[in-house]
């Protein structure tokens, strides 16, 4: 029982993690149908900037801030500079920038700070809680990183459902051209778009650096694991994209404790084609319009 | 008040609009007629931004508006509804409605706005806050229309307001549109397939057949016309 309830732990901050990065590759999708396969890459750029704020003598906090809002930054450039010329072309075309910009952000993260991976320092103890006499596998690190997602991920939907800022960007992800008729500028919305959605993905990266140590390949797991867990949400809803991030955590979790570690990547395939074969359209998706 | 010479628009390779002239008047009702592929859509279409002109010029009270977006006409006060799917289905009705006055950055107006439309199209009033997918037809069309409104045009520009209502339904939007134009002098630019529904509302009318303008009157004297009834607008 107590392994259970470690397990079931450590697979919430993973998952937590997971959701992280799935809402921000869903941010994307929904509003220009594209599947960023560089959000590893870029999420790797702006821990390397945390991490060399750190390594000067910078604070986590200040890292934290400065990963976030380079983010912001990256992702506005990206869409404005590569994606903006490809996004009326084929989905594949888009497919190919985004593939290449991953290759040219690694290739690059590699020539500046090399292979080898850095360590990442956590925001608090990694030492586990007390609970009944014993030490659980949940520190006050992990209780950061749920929280931390859980709240910028109840911000999220807060700015969507309730501010005319997230109507404008929600129409623009639903029907761009009846938005446009309507006095939105589209092209500012999906700009602000990629924009969040790559500092979402920045905060996931410096909530994860610890565990997974700081090199240019660190974060294709999570990117992997990201992607899964937004398709099984439905790849278009935010919800589902924490739903899924967080269930595939735990899953995940499950696996690794008693199965063993080294099949965990092959059960998030197990996970993924299980819940498309039951959902096509994923658990939180609409069956229309879907084409990956 | 809107003034169009010489438009020239291509839909794929085929040529949607050729050399149409056009001018509406301010306060006037003004229905473009023809069957399926005349190029009535994409007259609105290119009117609004949407689709780019291969030639010709377009002009508000004498401003050029050949280039601009549709997001730059609306704010000109040229609103489009669409044909059919205008409505955000994901979207509830009031949110609908408020992204209509959105881009006038009037807290009050989109309050008071949106209560002047369920005023004026009292179905809406009881499912302000039920997303717009569960609307009837006639009710989509009220909300279309009402959001359109929302941005407080000069010139409306509707596609098909009346295609696949009840009569009954349909003859209501049509008197809500009449009263506008008595109230406030809105123009209106309505494009129909069902020709006498749309002369016996319009003042004018213009005839298209397979993107050429081949008549251009009062709405009377058109629907008396037989021959141009019988050749273009298969009635």
């Amino acid at each position: 029982m107590g392994r259970f309830v470690d397990l079931t732990l450590a697979g919430l901050t993973s998952g937590a993690v997971y959701a992280a990065v799935a809402l921000a590759l869903v941010l994307i999708w929904r509003s220009t149908r594209i599947v960023n396969f560089a959000q590893g890459g870029m999420l790797m750029i702006t821990t390397f900037i945390a991490y060399t704020i750190i390594s000067h003598g910078g604070s986590y906090w200040l890292a934290l801030v400065v990963a976030v809002a380079s983010g912001l930054v990256l992702g506005a450039v990206v869409e404005r500079v590569l994606v903006r010329p490809v996004e009326k072309r084929s989905p594949l075309d888009a497919v190919v920038v985004t593939f290449g910009l991953l290759v040219l952000l690694q290739g690059a993260a590699g020539m500046l700070f090399g292979g080898t991976p850095r360590s990442y320092p956590p925001a608090f103890g990694i030492a586990g809680f007390q609970a009944g006499g014993r030490q659980l596998l949940f520190a006050p690190n992990d209780l950061w990183i749920v929280l931390v997602v859980l709240a910028v991920m109840a911000a999220l939907a807060l700015v969507f459902r309730k501010t005319s800022l997230g109507l404008r960007m929600r129409a623009t992800a639903f029907a761009p051209e009846v938005a446009r008729l309507l006095g939105v500028r589209v092209g500012r919305m999906l700009t602000l778009g990629w924009a969040l959605a790559a500092a979402v993905g920045a905060l996931a990266g410096v909530l994860i650096a610890p565990s997974t140590f700081v090199s240019p390949t660190a974060f294709d797991a999570v990117l992997v694991f990201g992607f899964t867990a937004a398709v099984i949400g439905g790849l278009d809803s935010p919800p589902g994209a924490v739903v899924g991030g967080l269930a595939l955590g735990i899953v995940l979790s499950y696996v690794a404790g008693y199965l063993g570690s080294d099949i965990v990547t092959l059960a998030s395939l197990v996970v993924l084609i299980a819940v498309l074969m039951v959902r096509p359209q994923g658990l939180f998706g609409t069956a229309k319009g879907r084409r990956v | 008040m809107l003034e169009v010479n010489g438009l020239v628009a291509d839909y794929g390779a085929v040529r949607a609009l050729d050399h149409v002239d056009l001018k509406v008047t301010r306060g006037s009702i003004t229905a473009v007629l023809g069957a399926n592929g005349a190029g009535k859509t994409t007259l609105l279409r290119t009117l609004s931004g949407l689709h780019r002109p291969r030639d010709g010029s377009m002009s508000l009270d004498g401003k050029d508006i050949t280039r601009l977006a549709p997001e730059d006409l609306v704010r000109l006060g040229v609103a489009h509804v669409q044909e059919g799917r205008g409505v955000i289905a994901e979207l509830t009705v009031a949110e609908n409605l408020r992204l209509g006055g959105l881009w006038r950055r009037d807290r009050r107006w989109l309050r008071a706005g949106a209560e002047q439309m369920y005023e004026l199209f009292p179905p809406l009033a009881d499912r302000r806050n039920q997303r717009a997918e569960a609307l009837s037809g006639g009710e989509r069309q009220m909300l279309a229309i009402g959001r359109a409104l929302m941005s407080r045009p000069d010139l409306l520009l509707l596609d098909e307001p009346s295609l696949g209502l009840a009569p009954r339904v349909a003859a209501r939007i049509v008197a809500v549109l009449r009263t506008l134009r008595a109230e406030s002098g809105l123009t209106l630019l309505l494009v129909e397939q069902n020709a006498a529904t749309a002369l016996s509302v319009a003042d004018r009318a213009v005839v298209l057949y397979l993107g050429r303008k081949v008549a251009d009157d009062t709405a009377d004297t058109l629907a008396a016309d037989d021959r141009v009834r019988r050749a273009y607008l298969e009635v």
